[in-house]
């Protein structure tokens, strides 16, 4: 109810322009608890327009998640006297640890190559990649390997026609976050497009981040290593100790 | 049910964990080998990041061991004198092991270089160790008498201690450069060297397979709990969720390992461990030489 105020709110007190999208979410922080399975995100919002509704060429929206960015390096095997080895490696200076897109309509049909390339929204261009080693004349096979090994595993995610769109106004969608994420601030875009070129934007944050047990051990780990490395030696250590007592109780008894 | 593991940032079935602590604890029990061998690998296999894993694997290996030695303890079958010789000529080993590893990181290709000291090792030792028993198998069940071992050169070295639990009575250079040289493998593959220890206290010692298991344990022990605190205060890779789930499963193994091995005959006991042995020195090799499935794959620096 609070949230639909807020909308509201905001639907009211924006600057008038032709046509200005508005959003919300249904969580802006999704906790890593030790039981995390991965967390469904409801990403809503509205038009808002002083002119009567164009329906030609029709309105289109488009939704982006991206997660932290951190530099990956992609290996390349190749067969050195029999065996496969990693021989070549690109390093890829900044690659989003998860990025989901989400369009109301085919890609082609969304937005166009160079608005694209204007605000980053395709996972390729979300990708910066500035070069390779001179050695390496395909670099962009190593950029097609790290899309291709993280859609594998949930983590970037290209889902046409996968928002709600009605009477051009209200839109939602719905970002599967997979439970192998990593914590950190998850920039949320929704984008209105109408023949492929984007009209309005906006942009939001949701946090992602460890609490309770998982947090209190990480900063542990990081703030702490010995402490940290002589509890898991003594965890150990008296796990043994317990197993073997238990075992020998059982027996005697 | 699945549980997040802070420092692996991964989300993983906890039965599953379980059941590999399990099995892992069952083989440490039976062979006295820690299972680091195995244990890395498979949590490769479950999506666990590669240094998290040798780093947890570690931990986990301490609390079987322990588990293990305990047992041992009940049974007299650990040489401690001859586990404390091997653990000091082990810990030199470890540090010197440490320092030829850092030097071939700076040459690249360690990756390969730690593949290819398994599959070598691996191979050699399950091999000699598989034929050594299956021809002592065959000698007990023609029911003539065992063959005296004999000792040649190692008896005329100096500095003999008598090791009573093994029924030894020779120099102290020979187990100290055999935990050398362990130690040295160890650190470069990141295991505990159980697998190496154990046929080299067997065939190079001379030392009774049941003291062995034992004392092969004992010295592991010390070796994983040095590298559990290197991975900690240098990488802080050491999960340690991770670790209590897989040491829960693998300390309860440990009891039953134990109890299975004293029920087996020595050579049926070596036999099976260098069946294993063979068994993952395959699957490695196999990795190495057939063509993998995606050229490709990701690393963090």
């Amino acid at each position: 109810m609070i949230r639909l105020a807020l909308l509201l709110l905001a639907l009211l007190t924006l600057p008038a322009r032709a046509e200005e999208v508005v959003m919300g979410m249904s969580k802006d922080s999704v906790s890593i608890t030790t039981d995390f399975d991965g967390s469904e995100i409801l990403i809503f919002g509205a038009v808002k327009r002083e002119a009567p509704i164009r329906t030609d060429p029709p309105l289109q929206v488009i939704v982006t998640v991206a997660g932290p960015v951190e530099p990956v390096t992609v290996w390349r095997k190749a067969r050195r006297l029999g065996i496969w080895v990693n021989t070549d490696a690109v390093e890829i200076d900044a690659a989003p640890s998860f990025y989901a897109v989400a369009t109301s309509a085919p890609w082609d049909e969304v937005i166009t190559d160079v608005e694209d390339l204007r605000h980053k929204v395709s996972v390729p261009r979300a990708i910066r990649s500035v070069g390779a080693p001179m050695n390496i004349l395909d670099s962009q096979s190593f950029t097609d390997a790290l899309i291709r090994l993280r859609e594998g595993e949930g983590l970037y995610q290209l889902r046409a026609n996968s928002v709600e769109l009605r009477d051009s106004t209200l839109f939602d969608t719905a970002i599967s976050m997979p439970a192998n994420i990593v914590e950190g601030l998850y920039s949320t875009r929704v984008f209105l497009t109408r023949d492929g070129r984007v009209v309005s934007q906006h942009a939001s944050v949701i946090e992602v981040r460890k609490v309770g047990l998982e947090r209190w051990l990480f900063n542990l780990s990081r703030n702490q290593a010995p402490l940290y490395g002589l509890l898991s030696l003594v965890i150990a250590i008296a796990a043994g100790w317990g197993a073997s007592a238990a075992f020998r109780a059982m027996k005697s008894g | 049910m699945q549980i997040y593991l802070p420092i692996a940032e991964v989300s993983v079935n906890v039965f599953l964990l379980f059941g590999l602590g399990g099995l892992v604890g069952i083989l440490s029990g039976m062979f006295g080998v820690g299972g680091g061998f195995l244990i890395t690998p498979l949590l490769f296999f479950l999506g666990i990041p590669p240094a998290v894993a040798v780093a947890t694997g570690a931990n986990q290996i301490v609390a079987s061991s322990v588990s293990g030695v305990l047992a041992h303890l009940r049974r007299r079958t650990v040489d401690l004198r001859m586990g404390t010789v091997l653990l000091v000529g082990g810990l030199f080993g470890a540090a010197l092991g440490v320092w030829v590893f850092n030097m071939l990181k700076e040459l690249g290709q360690v990756d390969l270089l730690v593949r290819l000291c398994y599959v070598v090792f691996l191979g050699i030792i399950g091999a000699l160790m598989f034929v050594e028993s299956l021809n002592a198998l065959r000698r007990s069940k023609r029911g003539g008498p065992p063959k005296r071992r004999h000792h040649g050169w190692v008896h005329g070295l100096p500095f003999k201690m008598r090791f009573r639990t093994s029924g030894l009575y020779i120099s102290a250079i020979p187990p100290m450069l055999v935990g050398l040289s362990v130690g040295v493998l160890a650190a470069i593959m990141g295991v505990g060297g159980g697998f190496i220890m154990v046929p080299a206290m067997i065939y190079l010692l001379g030392m009774p397979t049941k003291v062995v298991v034992g004392t092969s344990l004992f010295q592991i022990i010390f070796v994983t709990a040095f590298t559990t605190m290197l991975h900690a205060v240098t990488n802080q890779t050491v999960d340690i969720l991770l670790a209590l789930v897989l040491l829960i499963g693998g300390v309860i193994g440990a009891q039953l390992g134990t109890a299975i091995g004293t029920r087996l005959k020595a050579e049926q006991l070596r036999i099976a461990l260098a069946s294993l042995v063979l068994l993952v020195c395959g699957k490695l090799a196999l990795d190495l030489f057939l063509t993998p499935h995606d050229l490709f794959e990701l690393g963090a620096q």
